[in-house]
């Protein structure tokens, strides 16, 4: 096998492994620049799991190929409306960011095992009719190299991932509302002082990442399992919450981060088949993605600053 | 004390009643079961799988399901009944729940159950458990384990038959004696009748991660490989829905997935081959009939292989040829005549002729 076709197996599954993470990430970058811890990343991934599975099992006849993308539309509202609890925990109760983000994690799971169970009286959905399913771009698959690699046996998902991530880093760093969402996260009296409203910008920042946190849990469950149960979510949330902080609270950042957990994953399940990793033993490979996130965390990307009002609750005329 | 004696005396009234009740089974056939602990109870713990794993768990289930219907039970705590676990620590919570509530029979589905069973077994003397996949050596406990390596070896012949790239493939969970039992078999059953095929293998080290079963499949694919079996879980469900999404992309490509555990065809109609079968529903029964009927095999490791049809193909046919069944056939009744001894571990696979 040459180098070549190496990387014909690396970068389509890298792409296929990093696009829930990084959706969910991003969510993860808008709460906690907005100085809301979101440690609930995971439930919301849950919640947006559940619904676009059960919308779509509901649907699948009535709206056909379309659904899936609706499924999406549908989850990222449940995720909105599920973060509402972060928020007015959170900000307008004041209560500890990381306790209510816990809180949202058991909630979802339970939840939403429990509504399985009403629903179709058994512990897991059936498998959608209508899932996502592998495609070649037309036109983009016959660019030498580049089509092969990056535009043949992908899902439309993960474009719209990297495309989301620019403009996520568009709005937040190029827009009036960015500036005034990060300021909020760090200084938020000075924001205050200079007339934007921290609580409204702050609920704000809590329910877009609800949107993205379920919306991540939809592209899993659509395109990975297929169906949603209680192993469908499993840990994918914390690992969009380390993608987060390895990509340094910004869009960019997340969205390389996650693609590297994706290679680093990737790598590892290709490995033993490769010409120069075949004498490694297997157990290396299976561990080398968390060896490499933790050298590349406490090596290469130096020092990570979380915004500096993060996880502060801020009261209006409090020094 | 007092508890204990109690319990014991009820315990003989119960022995009674089950006796006597066996002579008048005529009428009790129909009649529903009311009052507490008038009938023999049976219940199970799953592992992390859950009771719709679409593997071992679920099959289980369905074994204690079919028992109690053909016992005139109802589900719940006076009938048959599940507990699902969540996680590892789960375990002896819920085997400890069962033996709180009075069940007879009280199984642990699946080897990550070991510890567990073997400490609640201990506990409780007086609670009859018994653990599938495994063997926990307390009086108390029936180990049901299968000849996977038999069944393997015959998705084996099949794979070895069909392939047209001579190359198959296969994905294990974690590595460990009870996945390599399906890796041996399967390996023999591919050098029986293609020994110029090159089997690919993979342990992904885990169950649960589908994405890793993906991808897993799809760099084997691109290596080459036409059939890929698993012992995986929903890892390998993973697998299957790769292989079904190769397909849906491009209908005329020869890729074909080997299910495991129960039927998998209903996954993916078009991309599954044929699956190895462990009827663990059978097993389950069988021991349930005969704990019921004071035969309990206690301390007893009961192996379910092809003669018993513990083990097998699935019953889902429509992708194999008729030659590939013939020969399916004819490897059968080899095996069961014991003119083949199939392998069941790496090391017997290489003095495997």
């Amino acid at each position: 096998m040459d180098f070549f076709q190496v990387l014909q197996i690396i970068i389509p599954s890298m792409i296929f492994l990093a696009a829930p993470l990084i959706f969910t990430a991003l969510g993860g970058v808008y709460s906690e620049r907005s100085g809301v811890v979101n440690i609930g990343l995971e439930g919301l991934m849950v919640i947006g799991a559940f619904s676009s599975v059960v919308f779509n099992l509901t649907f699948a006849d009535t709206f056909g190929a379309l659904t899936p993308w609706l499924s999406l539309l549908v989850a990222i509202a449940a995720g909105v409306i599920f973060s509402i609890l972060h928020a007015v925990a959170s900000i307008t109760f004041k209560a500890d960011h990381t306790v209510s983000g816990v809180a949202l994690n058991f909630l979802a799971v339970g939840l939403s095992l429990f509504l399985v169970k009403i629903m179709y009286d058994k512990g897991e959905t059936d498998r959608v009719a209508e899932g996502f399913h592998k495609v070649d771009i037309p036109l983009l698959k016959d660019i030498p190299v580049i089509g092969p690699l990056f535009f043949t046996d992908a899902y439309y998902t993960s474009y719209v991932a990297i495309a989301v991530a620019v403009l996520a880093w568009y709005v937040l760093f190029n827009t009036p509302f960015g500036l005034r969402l990060r300021s909020v996260g760090e200084h938020p009296m000075a924001a205050d002082t200079m007339g934007i409203n921290v609580t409204k910008m702050r609920y704000i920042g809590v329910l877009i990442s609800g949107g993205f946190g379920g919306f991540g849990g939809a592209v899993f469950a659509l395109t990975v399992t297929g169906y949603f149960g209680h192993t469908t979510i499993s840990g994918q949330g914390f690992m969009a919450l380390a993608a987060m902080i390895f990509g340094k609270w910004h869009p960019i950042g997340a969205l390389g981060a996650a693609l590297f957990f994706g290679f680093a994953q990737s790598l590892s399940i290709v490995g033993s088949g490769l010409p120069f990793f075949k004498e490694i033993p297997n157990v290396y490979l299976l561990i080398a993605p968390y060896v490499l996130t933790i050298l590349a965390l406490t090596g290469f990307i130096g020092r990570a600053d979380a915004p500096k009002a993060s996880g502060l609750h801020y009261e209006k005329g409090k020094r | 004390m007092k508890k204990r004696k109690f319990g014991l005396a009820l315990s003989l009234v119960l022995a009674a009643g089950t006796m006597l009740g066996a002579c008048g089974k005529k009428e009790e056939s129909n009649g529903s079961v009311g009052g507490k602990k008038e009938a023999f109870t049976v219940g199970m713990v799953t592992d992390v799988g859950g009771v719709e794993d679409k593997s071992f768990n679920q099959s289980a289930w369905e074994g204690l399901t079919a028992f109690g219907k053909d016992n005139g039970l109802k589900q719940g705590k006076n009938g048959y009944h599940y507990l699902q676990s969540k996680q590892d620590s789960d375990y002896i919570t819920n085997l400890n729940t069962l033996a709180r509530q009075d069940f007879d029979l009280v199984y642990g589905i699946g080897f990550l159950m070991k510890d567990a069973v073997t400490k609640v077994s201990e506990q409780r003397k007086d609670t009859k458990f018994a653990i599938v996949d495994e063997v926990v050596e307390n009086s108390n406990v029936a180990s049901i384990t299968f000849k996977e390596h038999e069944g393997s070896f015959l998705v084996g012949v099949v794979a070895g038959l069909t392939t047209k790239s001579n190359k198959v493939g296969f994905i294990g969970g974690v590595q460990m004696p009870l996945i390599e039992k399906f890796e041996a078999g399967f390996k023999a059953g591919v050098m029986s009748v293609n020994p110029k095929a090159e089997v690919l293998q993979k342990y992904t080290g885990n169950f649960d991660k589908p994405a890793d079963g993906r991808a897993t499949a799809d760099s084997m694919i691109k290596s080459g490989a036409d059939v890929i079996f698993h012992a995986a879980g929903g890892t390998g469900e993973g697998m299957i829905e790769e292989v079904n999404s190769v397909k849906q992309k491009d209908p005329n490509k020869a890729v074909w997935a080997i299910g495991v555990d129960k039927d998998q065809a209903y996954l993916a109609p078009e991309a599954v081959l044929t699956s190895m079968v462990k009827r663990v529903d059978l097993a389950v029964a069988d021991v349930a009939k005969k704990a019921k009927e004071g035969n309990f095999p206690g301390g007893e490791k009961i192996e379910y292989g092809l003669d018993q049809s513990g083990v097998g193909i699935a019953e889902t046919k429509d992708n194999l040829s008729d030659d590939v069944l013939k020969a399916v056939e004819e490897w059968t009744a080899k095996i069961k005549s014991g003119e083949v001894k199939v392998p069941s571990t790496p090391a017997e696979l290489k003095n495997f002729k």
